[in-house]
């Protein structure tokens, strides 16, 4: 084996690395009242929401952050982190593409996203989050027509204040664990989603995060309602600029899906995960939880998450309404330094809920990897029904995988089944390719590819592409 | 928190009781033993009762006993003839336990193989202290859990099995712990210890039985040392009364080709809580776990497993059923870690649940853990009803539904009991699973279509 090639390729830059010089309006590092005060200020919040933000500021205090997880890191300086960094002018936002800055715009040529491009072309609305602020939306008249509101949650906030206050914190309450809370005192901005009665979304909804000024941490807070009937395909993208300070992401994502409602969100997780010594990297501490309240309704989440130091995410479906099902695909790759501890909990409340879980786990390099997993069944989940496959791809004998499946059940209709496996990258397979002429690399990441085809299927077009590109990627050159 | 201190305050104002008690009747006792307990009761001071927080407790509530009130014995009084009933009709040899004390009457080692030695944990330390001070807690310090600790504080009795090299004992040696029903509960910290030579073979039968309205505490450590390519099949055959409480931990240590094979079978007790942990330590090393839980009532049955591969070319197969009726809770929770640079390596791992009831719960969590890349290792685990379908099928060959449901319920338990050689055992555990089948299910027919089915 070429492993002097596969060094170079393994050792590879981080691609997407590189900062933007945009003039950002920070706060000091530093949480206190004041600070929340600052931000609710800034983003023209009513009252009652500042008051929501110091409750979850008072119950943060009170809480310590989990250690359960498979994770190794140092602790956290709270008061290190500066809490709000906004693009300037912000109160000039730019109504259309032309009037960006075009700094910004030339860091999405830079990722390959060109907005216009892609908003004219995929005919995918983009709100994109640069930084703290949203900058600008597109398709929203088109989506205004159809009835559907796509905006930011602080534009959100301010007209839609009784959407806000009917479903903020029901999915994701404020005490429900430390990074929540953390979140829900600090939000800065994420969207806002709302699909009424009957309406299909006229097209896939679409966010691309980016992370820039260093030494800011990203709050996002993203709730999603969809009522009655309605549909919405939802996708959530990120890349991040190069640096040397570990940055904390710690996000909430909340779901709603009344009666027969269906949403699915997506994401592609591609935050630099730190150099080949695990230096720098971004922590990623998000919560995400959809609520599927309605009869029939139906919440999926797709992930595939390449990136960042420290990934401890479990999207869950909380399974309440009759015959509701909960969907969770995920691809996680690991490699240099990186740490994930990552899977999904579905909790089966209601009575003929289904929930399917497909976890595809990569390692190579020093990486280490968790599924963790919680499947509940209430006692009123007559004929509750789950299947779970979680399976992991070993390269290289420095990495780690691990799973930890927790089955809670307490019902006797249920059906429940849970299959994981663990191997390498057998050498019987790469032989049978490169006997055929296929170069080592191409069979490994047909291999590699083919193990997580069954993810990459739920992903919408577009997504898929990229997401195969992303995993050649991080991994090409992890053999050998 | 007073609360929690009284618990265990109470637990060590009882071991002051009994180590005075003993200093004045059998004089001192060696210097080791003194500082080891000491050790424990220090120990088991400092962690206290585990809680539901503790994550290897999430499951299990031990408060029933924490807040128990239990003496101790040196009563080895049983009825002969309800001993008898209750022993197993093996062809062994037998020690016997009555709460925890050794019962030469009820004892019978028949004639053991030459360089065989198998006798009471007292006897052994009266008779060479210093022999079984040294691997006794080579395995489990008194870190493992608060209830190593706490038995290492107030261990006095137990088994002690020495098999010289190359030995091979035919007939199976069977532990037999019987618990006693009295004005007051009891406990006892049991302790066993097994050193196997290497290429030595034995069987050995821990069977957990006693008068149906015993209310004891039982908190036994096991350490069982398996040397080059030695053999050893251990039966843990649990039958204790149902307001039995069990708490063990099983420490196996598997030198180079040893194989160790564990039959965890699981009837009674109403509290119990099993932690069975194999270090694989040399290449060849091969662990077999395979268990078999029934609970009914309001049974609690936990079972902890863990396959530690040490060293590369290293097997586990583990195996565990769970049956659960009534408002029985099971517990599984097995795990194997896959050390660095332990290449080569198979840890399979399959755990299957039947809930008969409504209001049974199991809670399965299987774990793997895994630093090396050359490995081939997996898990399943199901939990489900029976099959409609396969009913159906019995029910069109004139098979009525209650038998058909008590043939696929045995045949649920068979796919473990099939691996069980020892008759006495497998039917001791056919039977209380049929016996305890709701009543509802034909008993006479159903063994009789067994039968019907074993002789064609």
């Amino acid at each position: 084996m070429a492993s002097q090639e596969m060094e170079q390729l393994v050792r590879r830059e981080y691609k997407e690395g590189f900062v933007t010089d945009i003039e950002s309006e920070t706060v000091p590092p530093g949480l206190d009242e004041s600070v929340i005060a600052f931000i609710s200020n800034k983003k023209g919040e009513p009252e009652w929401m500042l008051e929501w933000r110091i409750k979850a500021y008072h119950q943060w205090l009170k809480m310590t952050p989990p250690s359960w997880a498979h994770l190794d890191y140092p602790p956290i300086d709270y008061q290190a982190i500066s809490y709000y960094s906004a693009p300037k002018r912000p109160e000039d936002r730019p109504q259309s593409l032309d009037e960006v800055d075009p700094k910004l715009l030339e860091t999405y040529e830079k990722l390959g996203i060109p907005l216009h491009e892609r908003a004219a072309l995929a005919g995918v609305a983009v709100d994109a989050v640069f930084d703290s602020v949203s900058v600008t939306t597109t398709f929203k008249h088109k989506l205004h027509e159809a009835g559907v509101i796509f905006c930011s949650i602080s534009e959100a906030i301010r007209d839609y204040p009784e959407l806000i206050k009917q479903y903020l914190g029901t999915v994701v309450p404020v005490a429900d664990n430390y990074f929540a809370a953390l979140n829900s005192a600090v939000f800065t901005d994420g969207s806002f989603v709302f699909v009424p009665k009957g309406v299909t979304c006229p097209m896939e909804l679409s966010t691309y995060f980016r992370i820039n000024a260093a030494n800011t941490g990203q709050f996002e807070r993203t709730l999603i309602i969809c009522e009655e009937g309605a549909q919405v395909s939802y996708l959530e993208g990120c890349t991040a600029p190069m640096r040397d300070e570990n940055q904390l992401h710690a996000a909430v994502v909340e779901l709603v899906a009344l009666d027969d409602a269906y949403i699915k969100y997506s994401t592609v997780q591609n935050w630099y995960p730190g150099d080949e010594n695990g230096k720098g990297g971004i922590y990623n501490f998000v919560t995400k939880r959809g609520d599927c309240r309605g009869d029939r309704s139906r919440i999926s989440w797709t992930q595939v998450e390449t990136g960042s130091a420290i990934t401890w995410k479990y999207p869950s479906c909380v399974l309440r309404g009759k015959d509701s099902i909960g969907e969770f695909y995920s691809v996680a790759v690991t490699n240099g330094r990186q740490q994930a501890d990552t899977g999904t909990k579905m909790i089966h409340i209601g009575e003929g809920t289904r929930s399917y879980i497909v976890s595809k786990g990569i390692s190579a390099g020093r990486s280490n990897q968790s599924y963790r997993g919680l499947v509940k069944i209430g006692p009123r989940a007559k004929g509750a029904r789950n299947f779970t496959q979680c399976d992991s791809l070993l390269i290289g004998d420095q990495c780690g995988a691990h799973t930890f499946p927790y089955q809670e059940i307490g019902n006797s209709t249920a059906t429940i089944e849970h299959e994981a496996t663990t191997s390498k990258i057998g050498e019987d397979q790469l032989f049978y390719c490169q006997s055929r002429g296929i170069s080592e690399e191409d069979a490994v990441s047909m291999i590699v590819n083919g193990f997580c085809k069954d993810v990459f299927q739920e992903l919408p077009m577009e997504f898929a592409v990229e997401a195969e590109a992303l995993l050649n990627v991080t991994l090409e050159g992890a053999v050998g | 928190m007073s609360d929690v201190h009284s618990e265990v305050s109470r637990f060590l104002e009882r071991l002051k009781e009994r180590c005075a008690e003993r200093d004045r009747s059998q004089g001192r006792e060696p210097s080791w033993i003194a500082a080891r307990r000491q050790a424990g009761a220090a120990r088991f001071e400092a962690l206290g009762f585990p809680t539901r927080r503790d994550e290897a407790w999430k499951y299990t509530d031990v408060r029933a006993i924490a807040r128990g009130d239990f003496a101790l014995t040196d009563s080895a009084d049983f009825s002969p003839a309800t001993a008898a009933a209750l022993t197993l009709p093996l062809e062994a040899h037998r020690l016997t336990f009555i709460d925890g004390v050794f019962s030469a009457a009820l004892s019978d080692l028949g004639e053991l193989p030459s360089g065989v030695a198998v006798l009471p944990l007292s006897q052994a330390l009266a008779e060479n202290h210093e022999a079984v001070g040294g691997p006794l807690g080579r395995l489990t310090g008194v870190d493992f859990s608060p209830f190593s600790a706490l038995n290492t504080a107030f261990m006095e009795e137990g088994a002690v099995v020495r098999l010289a090299p190359g030995s091979v004992v035919e007939k199976p040696i069977l532990l037999q712990f019987l618990s006693r029903s009295g004005a007051k509960p009891v406990m006892s910290h049991p302790r066993i210890l097994v050193e196997a030579g290497s290429r030595s073979q034995a069987t050995l039968v821990e069977h957990h039985v006693g008068e149906s309205e015993a209310a004891n505490f039982t908190n036994l450590v096991a350490e069982l040392m398996l040397d080059r390519g030695a053999i050893l099949t251990h039966y843990k055959l649990q039958e204790a009364p149902l307001a039995d409480l069990h708490v063990a931990s099983i420490h196996v240590e598997q030198a180079r080709d040893s194989r160790y094979t564990s039959f965890n079978l699981n009837l009674g007790g109403g509290l119990v809580r099993n932690d069975l942990i194999s270090e694989l330590n040399g290449e060849g090393a091969e662990a077999n776990f395979y268990g078999l839980f029934y609970g009914q009532g309001r049974q609690h049955i936990d079972n902890h497993t863990l396959a530690n591969h040490n060293a590369p070319r290293t097997f586990s197969n583990e195996n565990y059923k769970g049956i659960l009726d009534d408002r029985a809770r099971g517990v599984f929770n097995g795990k194997v870690v896959v050390k660095r640079d332990s290449q080569k390596i198979e840890g399979f791992q399959s755990n299957a649940n039947l809930l008969l009831s409504d209001r049974a719960e199991i809670d399965a969590k299987p774990e793997l853990e895994i630093y090396a890349d050359d490995v081939k290792c997996s898990h399943g685990t199901t939990t489900g009803q029976l099959d409609e379908e396969a009913i159906y099928a019995l029910r069109t060959r004139g098979i009525d539904l209650q038998t058909a449901r008590g043939l696929l319920t045995l045949a649920f338990a068979g796919e473990v009991l099939d691996r069980v050689d020892l008759d006495a055992v497998s039917e001791r555990v056919e039977l209380a699973v049929a016996g305890k089948l709701p009543e509802r299910f034909n008993l006479a027919g159903l063994v009789e279509a067994s039968l019907a089915l074993h002789d064609e």
